[in-house]
């Protein structure tokens, strides 16, 4: 059981999508279908979302609203999708974009 | 001091402390809301009016020790969870301390508890002689607490279960 | 395709504000539309595990997430129309909204808006502060609060207003160790019955103090914090090492005011409310005529306030509208302008105090909007 998920809290009831499993650079993992892609690879332990397009940094979950950039990735192939909003699906394809994201591939 | 560090001098806790006389017979509230600001639901929450109505919102609440029964309602219903019941009648040398606590697992009476005083340092062991958590009281539970006499200005929390499960890297006994 | 249709009232955003503003003008008998980028109503009410303050009519003494369901309901039953998964990309000069629903763009005329925007979180720049593990707290309470995972095992929180210290006792009860708040004034920015809650339960608040660097090569690891000096620069030599895999940033926030600029309101220059802020007189119409404002878009403030400024602004539309005679237009204007002076009438209100008397000596005449205006 991830370390990430709250399984008891005094005020909120947590109502989660079933188990699916989907893949994170190759990697097989699971998550609850229906919870924001970036959530379901925070619970996982994925911290580092992407890699910034200059300097190469590591950049993570930052706002949670789309409003920022930082969350960026590639979903099933699309480049930029923001991964904070983007709701989990059985054996979604996420890769850690790099750079500005190829629009062709 | 309070606004500095979040813990409330003397001075404040005088302001709040009921009398001498009042304090010896039996449980009462201890308003611990020191800085003003908009908020008016402990004077509905008593059943017995002893906290007054607000003429100004953001005024300090204010309440008729005499009249207040200890009945812990306003525990529950302050959403700044600054007030607290205690009753120093309880027996020679222990004190009940009823106090607001919104986290899980919920100790059960007969347990023991670590005190946290207004700094949070742990001074010593509880035992929960009743927890009230009915639906009114919306996920605030009111643990009552047999603390010791000398302590009832100090302690105002007790550690979250969880917190000390995790430490001692077990279960809850 | 393209959707265009017309209503009365559009309220942009449907957090406390936005669903206060669509409850008021239609229960007066307008035609009220809600657009919401978020899948459901409520804005940052749904993570708002604490219990309110003020009084009855802000729902005082009911937690924040249980206040959007009350709100809805009652819109609902005034037939107030809510799209959701809606964002509002644009205003025009010809008054019509534009917003993205489905991956299709849509537009939408009203004869009058409220926007409801609310705010966006402010950073903070120091090495290492675009790490992975660097949050922001309101991202921090949706991770936490509407899905259910923790930022870390231990976080660092900087930030003691309301925010700091309301988040930090949510980690706690999520099971999270705070491991310390730092607040770089001199004095607690938040209530004092906050700062007291978390304090009690061992979490440190250090006022004069702020993060100077956070430490780790892939993600957040620990962090340095450092005492400030007079001139709010940090004092060489106490430097103190803290372990933690989270740093969350509550150093405030900016009213998102993106759409307002493009109606061509008049904005100011408002530190006290947050930055720049429309220009809009007590009933909250900006300088565009039938343009609203209402809630943290309008100056950054409590949650309490924006539900009565929110009715406000729904009030006024109704009345510009001619939906309500003006007996009761000023007795119910008068209830609204009592609360919200209330709520700012303690010292917890002088800030904003200070901001409106701004926002009054900023006032200019109000434009009317017309089609091929410059603005």
């Amino acid at each position: 059981m991830s370390e990430y998920r709250i399984q008891q809290h005094p005020i909120l009831q947590f109502s989660l999508g079933r188990r699916v499993k989907f893949y994170f650079e190759g990697e097989a993992l699971e998550g609850r279908e229906g919870e924001p892609v970036a959530a379901a690879l925070h619970a996982a332990g994925v911290k580092v979302l992407k890699y910034s397009a200059e300097r190469e940094r590591p950049r993570g979950f930052f706002c949670a609203i789309g409003n920022c950039s930082a969350c960026l990735m590639r979903v099933d192939g699309r480049a930029n999708v923001r991964t904070c909003l983007e709701p989990l699906r059985e054996g979604m394809w996420i890769e850690r974009q790099q750079g500005k994201g190829d629009l062709d591939a | 001091m309070l606004k500095r560090t979040g813990i409330a001098c003397s001075e404040d806790i005088e302001r709040a402390r009921p009398d001498e006389t009042r304090r010896k017979q039996g449980p009462v509230a201890w308003i611990e809301c020191f800085r003003e600001i908009p908020c008016d639901p402990c004077h509905d929450a008593c059943r017995v009016g002893a906290i007054e109505e607000f003429s100004d919102i953001n005024d300090l609440p204010c309440i008729d020790h005499e009249a207040c029964t200890g009945c812990g309602l306003c525990v529950a219903a302050c959403p700044g969870l600054a007030i607290f019941v205690i009753d120093e009648t309880h027996s020679e040398t222990q004190a009940l301390l009823a106090l607001p606590h919104e986290f899980t697992p919920l100790p059960d009476a007969g347990d023991e508890v670590v005190l946290m005083t207004r700094s949070g340092q742990e001074a010593g062991y509880g035992r929960v002689h009743r927890v009230q958590a009915p639906r009114a009281f919306d996920r605030t539970a009111v643990i009552w607490v047999i603390i010791p006499q000398d302590l009832v200005e100090q302690v105002r929390a007790i550690k979250p279960l969880h917190q000390v499960i995790d430490e001692e890297g077990g279960e809850k006994q | 395709m393209i959707w265009m249709r017309e209503c009365e009232v559009a309220v942009v955003g449907g957090g406390p504000a936005g669903l206060s503003a669509a409850l008021e003008a239609s229960t007066l008998g307008a035609e009220v539309v809600v657009l919401d980028r978020d899948d459901g109503p409520g804005g940052q009410l749904i993570k708002q595990t604490h219990r309110f303050f003020g009084s009855r009519a802000q729902h005082a003494g009911v937690r924040g997430i249980d206040i959007p369901d009350i709100l809805t309901e009652e819109a609902t039953e005034q037939g107030v129309e809510m799209i959701f998964g809606a964002e509002v990309a644009g205003y025009y000069p010809d008054g019509v909204l534009t917003f993205k629903k489905d991956q299709k763009w849509c537009k939408l005329r009203p004869e009058r808006v409220i926007f409801c925007t609310g705010a966006s979180e402010r950073f903070l720049a120091f090495p290492g502060s675009d790490l992975p593990g660097v949050y922001g707290a309101g991202a921090v309470q949706t991770l936490m609060n509407v899905h259910g995972v923790r930022p870390g095992q231990r976080v660092l929180m900087v930030g003691a207003g309301n925010i700091g210290l309301i988040v930090s006792y949510q980690l706690l009860q999520a099971g999270v160790d705070v491991v310390a708040i730092v607040e770089a004034a001199f004095d607690i920015g938040g209530y004092a019955v906050h700062a007291s809650k978390v304090r009690r339960l061992g979490v440190p608040i250090m006022t004069r103090h702020t993060v100077t660097r956070a430490h780790g090569q892939q993600q957040v690891e620990g962090a340095t914090l450092m005492q400030l000096d007079e001139d709010w620069d940090p004092v060489e030599g106490t430097e103190q090492y803290v372990d933690c895999e989270a740093i969350c940033l509550a150093v405030g926030l900016n009213p998102l005011a993106e759409l307002m600029w493009q109606a061509g309101c008049s904005m100011a220059w408002i530190p006290q409310l947050g930055g720049y802020v429309p220009i809009c007189d007590e009933d909250l119409q900006t300088t565009v005529e039938g343009v609203y404002v209402a809630g943290d878009a309008s100056g950054v403030e409590e949650a309490s306030s924006a539900m009565m400024e929110g009715r406000l602004a729904g009030l006024g539309c109704a009345h510009s509208l001619d939906r309500v005679d003006s007996d009761r237009y000023r007795q119910r204007r008068e209830e609204l302008l009592h609360e919200l002076a209330a709520l700012r009438s303690g010292p917890t209100g002088a800030k904003i105090r200070e901001g409106l008397q701004k926002m009054q000596q900023a006032q200019p005449l109000r434009q009317v909007l017309v089609e091929g205006s410059d603005c």
